[in-house]
């Protein structure tokens, strides 16, 4: 069996006398797409949270490539390549669409103009912005001085998509990416998605949304009251029955 | 349908869209991307229809006058469109403008100290002030309206416990603080070094705020800061900076205030927090935060100058030219507000 690139053991967090995850576990297996579902309160958004560094856990560990990491913050997590395309998007609505591929990690002019005045290299963040844009395939934002506001859910969600692409070097995780979206779009994110995982980055995508999960999941990770209640095969299992195993109406499969 | 139909915005069909949309959403369009645009017009019809009126108007020595009106409130309403930026307010520079005016002056004028450390200590007043609004926002995490709106009453009370109510005169200070107030002449004008180093520091903090990370920052956290945060930037170390940096920019105000008033006076420019504010809205900042430029809180400043100036020429009674500026936020705002629901 191959060896899981990132893996979580035990994760336990509590928020006073709540408890949102009671030892979680979850393996991501190289270049595949892990689906991770569960019911509201099963403790989905706390563990993708403390896979991307935005919660610390209180016990429990995570390892990158077999390493043990802790991430005090979502730049810990970010420098250790794991990017985060979050439900909000995480987008600043008034900037371009090159100033939000680049926030917080601007690039500086050479020379005199960036060390000593601090000049931003704007040119350069277009020209490659707009070239993370066409590897995508998202090739007819003309101009990638765009306000991201002006863009409509479906494309401020590839602007979110292609940033975590550009800059993930060992993992991208995707909270409901078309939790918002209308069904044309959906299908244009779901094969962005498959997009991604193709030029190899393996994907954690969160999502309700049963469909969207059994056509691209190669591994659905079934999440319930904090814990991973199993792993299933979504060619091998019906739709129903992974929803039953959610619910807790049916035992997962040996 | 693939991902690049979905985002069809080819050019071809960009350029259909903006063939099809009515006049006034091409406008609303413009004004989106450049909000500077309409301040500029404003102050543009004003001058013309203000020398139309009245030919002294546009006589060096007049324009120098609201130059020299402008400088102060100029220069605050750097700091304060700053924090407004990050949809901040700051209701207390008027308050550490004159406190550390009063500081810088009462310091030199009763311990001998030279002009130099004098200013710098107000520098350093002004940093701390800021910086304490700052800490007040982002460790307390009230809302900048309220932290400002109390110190604005702690630092004019300890402006006027410091002072003991009492004006220093000019001829009690050194020299270089009184040098903002000196002037020299271009083409008939004459000018005071204190106008030319607020449209020096427009210019610096239109630099910074555009061209650096920094200033890319302040935009984004005051635009969205939970997505700031997500996206690694340290919102509270950018609100500290900005608040600090807007103290800084006081403490510059201050010594623009004494050359103006030729001494230090406990009582000048008290009011001068809601005039800078005036100016920022004027000038297309939008008070939500994220969407603004220096540029435009100068050109904020000088349409407030040129329409009490103008007016005052014209002979119109003072209430009026208040008036005035009171529709002339209320115009700003609503089109703010309209510029903000563009569609895509």
């Amino acid at each position: 069996m191959t060896e899981p690139i990132l893996e979580a053991k035990g994760l336990v967090k509590r928020y006073g006398r709540v408890t949102a995850l009671a030892g979680a576990d979850l393996d991501l297996l190289p270049g595949e797409i892990l689906a991770v579902i569960g019911d509201n309160g099963a403790g989905k958004s706390s563990l993708i949270k403390a896979l991307c560094g935005a919660v610390v856990p209180d016990e429990g560990e995570i390892r990158l490539d077999g390493r043990p990491m802790s991430f005090a913050t979502p730049v810990d997590a970010r420098e250790a390549g794991i990017e985060t395309v979050h439900q909000s998007l995480a987008v600043a609505p008034s900037l371009d669409i090159a100033a939000n591929l680049y926030l917080g990690r601007e690039l500086r002019r050479k020379g005199v103009l960036g060390s000593v005045f601090r000049m931003l290299d704007r040119t350069g963040m277009r020209e490659e912005a707009k070239r993370q844009l066409d590897a995508l395939g998202i090739m007819t934002i003309q101009n990638p001085g765009q306000a991201v506001e002006t863009l409509s859910g479906g494309q401020r969600q590839a602007v979110a998509v292609a940033r975590a692409a550009a800059f993930g070097s060992r993992v991208v995780i995707m909270d409901e990416p078309t939790a918002a979206l209308g069904v044309r779009e959906s299908r244009a994110v779901l094969d962005l998605i498959l997009q991604v995982r193709d030029r190899g980055l393996p994907v954690i995508l969160i999502s309700h949304n049963m469909p969207h999960v059994f056509e691209v999941a190669d591994r659905v990770h079934i999440q319930r009251l904090g814990r991973r209640r199993a792993v299933v095969d979504p060619k091998s299992i019906s739709m129903s029955d992974a929803v039953a195993i959610m619910t807790g109406a049916m035992e997962p499969p040996e | 349908m693939g991902p690049a139909e979905l985002l069809g915005l080819s050019a071809v069909t960009a350029l259909d869209e903006h063939q099809s949309r009515s006049p006034l959403s091409r406008l609303q369009h413009l004004l989106h991307s450049q909000a500077t645009i309409g301040p500029a017009v404003v102050l543009l019809i004003a001058v013309v229809v203000f020398a139309l009126l009245s030919e002294r108007f546009l006589q060096p020595a007049n324009i120098s006058l609201v130059l020299q009106q402008v400088a102060v409130v100029g220069t605050l309403a750097v700091g304060q469109t700053i924090v407004i930026l990050t949809a901040g307010i700051d209701l207390s520079c008027g308050a550490i403008m004159v406190l550390t005016s009063i500081v810088m002056a009462k310091v030199a004028a009763e311990t001998g100290l030279p002009g130099l450390p004098a200013l710098l200590l107000g520098f350093l007043v002004g940093t701390v002030c800021g910086l304490l609004n700052g800490v007040l926002v982002t460790r307390l995490k009230l809302p900048p309206f309220i932290v400002t709106l109390g110190t604005l009453n702690v630092f004019f009370a300890l402006n006027l416990w410091y002072s003991g109510s009492a004006t220093i005169r000019g001829g009690d200070m050194p020299k270089l603080l009184l040098w903002t107030g000196e002037t020299f002449t271009i083409a008939g004008t004459r000018v005071t070094y204190g106008s030319i180093m607020m449209v020096l520091l427009v210019a610096a903090a239109a630099f910074v705020l555009k061209n650096t990370s920094w200033g890319r920052h302040v935009y984004a956290t005051g635009d969205d800061p939970e997505a700031s945060r997500l996206s690694g930037i340290r919102t509270a170390r950018v609100l500290l900076s900005v608040y600090a940096t807007a103290g800084a920019v006081y403490a510059l105000a201050a010594w623009i205030l004494i050359g103006r008033i030729a001494s230090a006076s406990p009582q000048a420019g008290q009011f001068e927090n809601l005039d800078s504010i005036t100016a920022v809205v004027i000038g297309g900042t939008s008070l939500f935060g994220g969407r603004g430029a220096i540029v435009g809180s100068l050109i904020g400043a000088l349409i407030v100058g040129v329409f009490r100036n103008g007016l005052a020429l014209a002979g119109v009674d003072v209430l009026w030219q208040t008036f005035a500026v009171g529709v002339l936020i209320i115009a700003a705002v609503s089109i703010d507000q309209w510029i903000r629901k563009v569609k895509p």
